[in-house]
C-alpha cells in the first residue's frame, strides 16, 4: 500500500495539503471508507454536517451506501438538500450520492436533488438470462470513453469496483460509461458537480487516481 | 462484462491469520494487514475476514482489526463470524468492512438476514452456506463449521435468504473444503441458475484449472479460496494470466 502512495506522489499526482476537504455526513453507510481511501492519498478529510464547514470547503464529497427515498427524507428534514445544490466549489458525489444528484429515483419513487436532469432506474435482468447475470451488479468492470478532468486517458478501459441495483442512461451528462446489460453513465458531470456510480475508495490504484484528480481539480 | 472475482479468505484468531484444513487443523500464516496489503497488491478483487474466536476479548481485538484493514486496503473486504445481532454487523461496518458475512447464526434466526438487510441494505449481507452431499438427503445445510447437520437443504436455504434480502450467497461444501480437487461444480451451476444475486463459490480450490471450471461449468461469479494462497501453492497474478488466456473475464 506504501508503495501505492509513494508512486501518486511520483506521478505528480500529490495535491496541495492545505486544502480542506469535507466529506459530507448524513444517514449513510461507507463515509469512513472515503476518509480512508483520502488519508491514503495524504489528504484528512473531515466527516461533518456542519453547513458552515461545508460551505468553506474546497471540495465536497457526497458519498453514501443506502436507500433513496429514506436518504432524500433525511436530507430534506435537515435541509442538506437546499445546501448540496447551491455548493460552488467541487463536489464528487459516490454512488447512492450520485443517484441522489438526479432529478428523480425508482427507488422509493423519490424526486431528487436535480443536479443531473436524468432519472434512476432499476436494472432489469434480461429474458432469456443465458449468462445468469445478477442483480445487484456487484464486482470489478471497465470504463469507457471517460471524459477529463475527472478522468485521464490512463483511465480507459481501468476496472472499478460497482455495488448497485439502480443506474442512471447514458446523456448529456455522462462521464465515462460502463455496460452491464445495456451500456448507462458509470459517472456524470455538470459544472462543479462531479460523481462516480462505482467506488472509487474501493477500485484500487484505479480509483486511487480518480480521486486524486478531483483533489487535483 | 463484469468481471470474475478471485478472493482469498483469511481465517483469523486473536488478530492473527489461521486456515483450518477440513476446519479441523489449524496452521498461523500470518499478519492479516500484510497479508490483505500483499493480496491487493496482488490483483485480489476482494477479501474475506473470517473470524473464528469464541470470546468476548477476542471480539474486541477483531473490530480493532477491520479497523487496521480499512485504513490501509483499497479494494472491498467482507467480514463474518460471530455476527448473531445487528448490532454486532453495525460494530464491523462502523469499523469499515464493506459486507457482513452470517453463517449458522442466519440458519439458527433466518430473519437476522431480513433484519441485517433492512438495517443496512441487501449489499451489506452475504449469507455465507456450508453444506454435505448425503445419499438420502442431497445437500445437507450443516453449522458449526460442518459439526452438525440441520434440517435445511442447500437449494431451498439458499432460496429462503435471497428473498430475505441477502446481496451475495457463499456456498462452501463441506465434501470439497480442504481436498484440493476442485469446486463442486455441478452444484454451484445449479445454484447459479436459481439465484438471481452474487454467487460465491467455496471448498475445493487446489489448481488453476479448478477456478476455469468454477466460472465456467460452476457459473459462480467469484471464487473463493484460502491455503493455496496463504502458502503461495498459486499465485493471483499467475493465475488471473490463465484465466484471461483461457477467456474468462477478470481484472487484469
Amino acid at each position: 500500500m506504501l508503495q501505492n502512495i509513494n508512486d501518486s506522489s511520483d506521478s505528480g499526482l500529490q495535491t496541495s495539503d492545505a486544502q480542506k476537504i469535507v466529506i459530507i455526513k448524513y444517514n449513510a453507510g461507507n463515509i469512513r471508507s472515503v476518509a480512508n481511501a483520502l488519508a491514503r492519498l495524504g489528504c484528512e478529510a473531515e466527516i461533518t454536517a456542519d453547513p458552515i464547514k461545508i460551505r468553506a470547503a474546497d471540495k465536497v464529497i457526497f458519498p453514501g451506501v443506502g436507500e433513496a427515498s429514506n436518504t432524500m427524507a433525511y436530507l430534506r428534514s435537515t435541509g442538506l438538500d437546499e445546501l448540496i445544490v447551491s455548493l460552488r466549489q467541487p463536489v464528487l458525489g459516490i454512488c447512492l450520492g450520485m443517484q441522489l444528484m438526479c432529478s428523480h429515483s425508482e427507488e422509493g419513487d423519490v424526486a431528487c436533488l436535480n443536479i443531473f436532469n436524468e432519472r434512476v432506474r432499476k436494472f432489469q435482468l434480461p429474458e432469456p438470462n443465458p449468462d445468469n447475470i445478477k442483480i445487484p451488479k456487484m464486482g470489478w468492470n471497465t470504463l469507457t470513453n471517460v471524459q477529463k478532468p475527472l478522468f485521464d486517458s490512463s483511465l480507459e478501459g481501468g476496472y472499478v469496483y460497482f455495488v448497485h441495483s439502480y443506474y442512471v442512461a447514458l446523456g448529456e451528462h455522462t462521464a465515462a460509461t460502463s455496460n452491464y446489460i445495456l451500456p448507462y453513465s458509470a459517472a456524470l458531470q455538470k459544472d462543479n458537480f462531479f460523481a462516480t456510480q462505482f467506488h472509487p475508495e474501493k477500485s484500487g490504484s484505479v480509483g486511487d487516481r480518480i480521486l486524486a484528480n478531483f483533489l487535483s481539480l | 462484462m463484469l468481471a470474475k472475482r478471485i478472493i482469498p479468505c483469511l481465517d483469523i484468531k486473536n488478530g492473527q491469520t489461521v486456515k483450518g484444513v477440513k476446519f479441523v487443523e489449524i496452521k498461523e500464516v500470518g499478519d492479516p494487514v500484510e497479508l490483505a496489503a500483499h493480496y491487493a497488491e496482488q490483483g485480489a478483487d476482494e477479501l474475506v475476514f473470517l473470524d473464528i474466536t469464541a470470546s468476548h476479548e477476542g471480539r474486541k481485538t477483531f473490530v480493532d482489526l477491520v479497523q487496521r484493514i480499512a485504513r490501509n486496503i483499497n479494494i472491498p473486504f467482507t467480514v463474518g463470524g460471530g455476527i448473531s445481532a445487528v448490532s454486532d454487523a453495525d460494530a464491523l461496518l462502523n469499523a469499515g468492512a464493506d459486507k457482513v458475512s452470517v453463517n449458522s447464526s442466519a440458519v439458527r434466526n433466518p430473519k437476522l438476514i431480513s433484519d441485517l438487510a433492512n438495517s443496512f441494505g441487501s449489499q451489506f449481507v452475504v449469507v455465507a452456506i456450508d453444506a454435505q452431499h448425503q445419499q438420502d438427503e442431497g445437500w445437507v445445510v450443516t453449522v458449526n463449521g460442518g459439526r452438525i447437520a440441520t434440517d435445511k437443504r442447500l437449494f431451498s436455504w439458499a432460496d429462503e435468504c435471497e428473498k430475505r434480502g441477502a446481496g451475495e450467497i457463499l456456498f462452501t461444501s463441506m465434501d470439497h473444503d480442504g481436498v484440493k480437487q476442485g469446486f463442486a461444480n455441478a452444484a454451484l451451476a445449479k445454484l447459479s441458475d436459481q439465484l438471481t444475486i452474487p454467487l460465491i463459490a467455496s471448498g475445493g480450490a487446489g489448481a488453476m484449472e479448478h477456478f476455469k471450471d468454477v466460472f465456467t461449468l460452476g457459473k459462480a461469479d467469484a471464487g473463493l479460496a484460502a491455503s493455496i494462497f496463504h502458502f503461495n501453492e498459486i499465485s493471483i497474478p499467475e493465475l488471473k494470466r490463465y484465466l484471461d488466456r483461457e477467456g474468462v473475464g477478470i481484472r487484469l
